[in-house]
């Protein structure tokens, strides 16, 4: 008896599952009403909540630049947040939820994880994605078939770009031969970054004696840099988010580590520098998206307005939302069509879109061609240190 | 092994014990709310983190130290512990276990995702209340603000060993655990008893909330899910109800993962954990410290 009550309910919970999953693949038929909805599936809770607020911000502003100048093929845009927890399954349940809206297109998630988790369901609903910042290359080409995936789309370089940068920078600028690399298990794009910043290491001649792990939201990462400390490395790269990375900064600091510590993007917030401490912060490098510090007039028009309006410097992840929501109206533009499978078709013809990191070009397999800018710490702002431009 | 080998090893048992007795302190709670009601209450975690921002807010708001935050947050959380008990699993008393189990997982949650929609789910830094002055000890390092983590924890566990071993509510504590039936009929007012014990166990989770806060200087609505298992891997390990089991299997915990971590692989750190837990519950479920028991009938 309890047996088939169980077996019941499992079949129920299956049943709506299943009607769930029909009704995303049903999209409304965009086009038709005088407002173009734009999605966006964003971090605005959770543990990457400073990327998806500070995106959702930066989308805000475009969409009301483009509203300003008359809107997009004669309509306004609207805009639809839906928070995705900084989880793959919130993640999902907001792309069922934005595609039942109508949308042109959806903006984020921003991390390359909750990203990638979307591919098969965009591609169901034929609703193209744009991730302001998420660099894994798995989310833009398929790795099991090398095929390029049609509806997903970045506004970023990749971390195959953002590795070699970094790896250049640590043997060039800072002549470092030996790297230990200290890697969150439980994300995507740390374990490709520091898989392409090995490499690149490698190949330049460097050497990398370990590689430690952790998972998101640990807190004592003693155990893992005494182990490094005793393989005395030139420098330690971590690509991480910033939460962990700011503890490990501090504690690393703390326990007498002064070598030079290097990462990726996931660093740019304002609470890596908070949880870190200003002290702890010299002698680190992170690879960014942009720097307040490049003289472009939009950039610095952009740098004001949002200063003005939220009160804090945009972090790179308003930035990159910007951009992406400017391609995404670009697209729209250019196809003459709002309809899902029409911006995504528009999108991968875009050629040296004048964005506010700067010009912005998709190439054919989905990937943007953009500028890394290498970034440091003084007296706990950011500065800017050296700007490598992709060959 | 080279002298370098037996620094790191040295260094790897102060990291870990330094976790270990944040586990334990949590791990007491555990146990000691296990032996009173036979009741595995999973929120516990989260008490630890109400903990944490108690401290945070006495810190920031009211500007005050170590101490008066410390104490701040065992009272506040005490009593939050005992209106949980009063509201939410006294009702249920009669209950099944499951239905108790469940309730407590549900409290969990309500704790945690509560916190996250009134104080949002950004992280938040303490203040630097205590000095970080390092100690070096030859090559091995040790911080000021380890030496209070253990300090703190080893004075609070003397505390609750005398409260349990030799006041009148301890030997009631005692009473109600050995057998809640008999101690009622012995005119033992068992529901002050339980209510005591939770007030005990959370403000214990309360002060290693305060002292985690300051130590990692992070404090977010979800940093008690982690702790809150390990403490229980903790707990099971040392033996559920037992109180020296409990400090035993924290310390015990936080040592192993740091040595993983350091000599064997950082990868298996929480499969060691939990591995643990494995092993312990197919070799020898009562806990290292706890005896063999025959089902009374």
């Amino acid at each position: 008896m309890k047996f088939s009550h169980k077996a019941a309910l499992l079949a129920a919970a299956a049943a709506a599952s299943a009607a769930a999953l029909a009704g995303c693949g049903t999209a409304k038929p965009a086009g038709s009403s005088d407002l173009i909805i734009i999605g966006a599936n964003l971090e605005m809770t959770g543990s990457n909540a400073s990327f998806g607020t500070s995106s959702l911000n930066g989308i805000h502003m475009a969409v009301e630049d483009a509203n300003v100048a008359g809107g997009v093929l004669g309509k306004k845009i609207q805009v639809i947040g839906v928070d995705n927890r900084s989880e793959v399954a919130g993640a999902a349940d907001a792309l069922a939820k934005l595609a039942e809206s109508g949308v042109a297109a959806i903006i984020g998630p921003d991390t390359s994880s909750n990203v990638i988790a979307l591919a098969s369901q965009a591609a169901a609903d034929k609703i193209p994605i744009v991730s302001p910042s998420g660099t894994n290359p798995a989310i833009t080409v398929d790795p099991a078939t090398g095929q390029t995936r049609e509806y997903l789309f970045r506004a970023c370089f990749t971390d195959p770009y953002q590795g070699r940068v970094m790896a250049d920078f640590a043997t060039g600028r800072l002549n470092a031969k030996k790297a230990v690399v200290l890697v969150d298990n439980s994300s995507d794009y740390s374990k490709g970054l520091a898989e392409f910043f090995t490499k690149e290491f490698q190949e330049k001649g460097g050497s990398v004696p370990a590689q430690e792990a952790y998972m998101a939201r640990d807190v004592d990462f003693k155990p893992i840099l005494t182990k490094a400390a005793a393989l005395h490395p030139d420098i330690i790269f971590v690509p991480g988010y910033y939460q962990e990375v700011g503890l490990i900064l501090r504690q690393a600091r703390e326990m007498g580590i002064t070598v030079p510590i290097l990462g990726g993007d996931g660093w740019d917030s304002d609470k890596l520098v908070e949880i870190a401490g200003t002290a702890n912060l010299s002698n680190t490098y992170f690879c960014n998206h942009y720097s307040q510090e490049d003289d472009n007039p939009k950039l610095q028009d952009f740098i004001r307005r949002y200063e003005a309006r939220y009160g804090a410097a945009p972090d790179s992840f308003a930035v990159t939302a910007y951009d992406a929501a400017g391609l995404v109206l670009e697209a729209i533009e250019a196809g003459r069509s709002d309809k899902p499978a029409d911006v995504a078709k528009a999108l991968t013809g875009i050629k040296g879109y004048d964005g506010i990191s700067g010009k912005i070009t998709i190439d054919s397999h989905h990937n943007t061609v953009s500028s890394g800018i290498i970034m440091s710490f003084a007296n706990g702002r950011r500065t800017f240190i050296e700007r490598i431009d992709p060959e | 092994m080279d002298s370098g080998l037996i620094t790191q090893f040295i260094q790897q048992i102060i990291n870990g014990v330094s976790l270990g007795s944040i586990y334990a302190l949590i791990a007491l709670g555990y146990t000691m709310v296990y032996g009173i009601m036979r009741l595995i209450n999973f929120a516990h975690g989260d008490i630890y983190m109400l903990g944490a921002y108690v401290g945070f807010f006495v810190t920031t708001q009211l500007q005050l130290g170590f101490f008066p935050a410390l104490i701040c947050a065992m009272v506040a959380i005490g009593i939050a512990g005992v209106l949980i008990e009063k509201l939410v699993y006294k009702p249920l008393r009669a209950s099944s276990k499951i239905s108790i189990l469940i309730t407590a997982i549900g409290m969990s949650l309500f704790l945690e995702y509560t916190t996250m929609y009134f104080l949002t789910p950004q992280p938040r830094t303490f203040p630097p209340v205590l000095p970080n002055t390092i100690f070096h000890l030859g090559d091995v390092i040790i911080s000021f603000q380890q030496l209070v983590i253990l300090g703190s924890t080893v004075v609070l566990m003397l505390l609750l060993w005398y409260v349990v071993q030799y006041t009148k509510m301890g030997k009631a504590m005692r009473a109600v655990s050995y057998d809640t039936d008999a101690a009622l009929l012995m005119g033992i007012n068992v529901d002050h008893v339980i209510s005591f014990t939770f007030a005990l166990g959370s403000a214990l989770a309360g002060a290693a909330g305060v002292l985690v806060g300051i130590y990692y200087n992070t404090i977010d609505p979800l940093m008690g899910i982690m702790p809150g298992l390990k403490a229980f891997i903790a707990a099971v390990l040392g033996g559920i109800g037992i109180i020296p089991g409990a400090m035993m299997g924290g310390i015990i915990l936080g040592v192993v993962e740091a040595l993983v971590s350091g000599f064997i692989s950082s990868t298996f750190r929480d499969a060691a954990a939990f591995g643990i837990l494995i092993v312990i519950l197919l070799i020898k479920p009562t806990g290292l410290l706890g005896k063999n028991q025959t089902e009374k009938v």
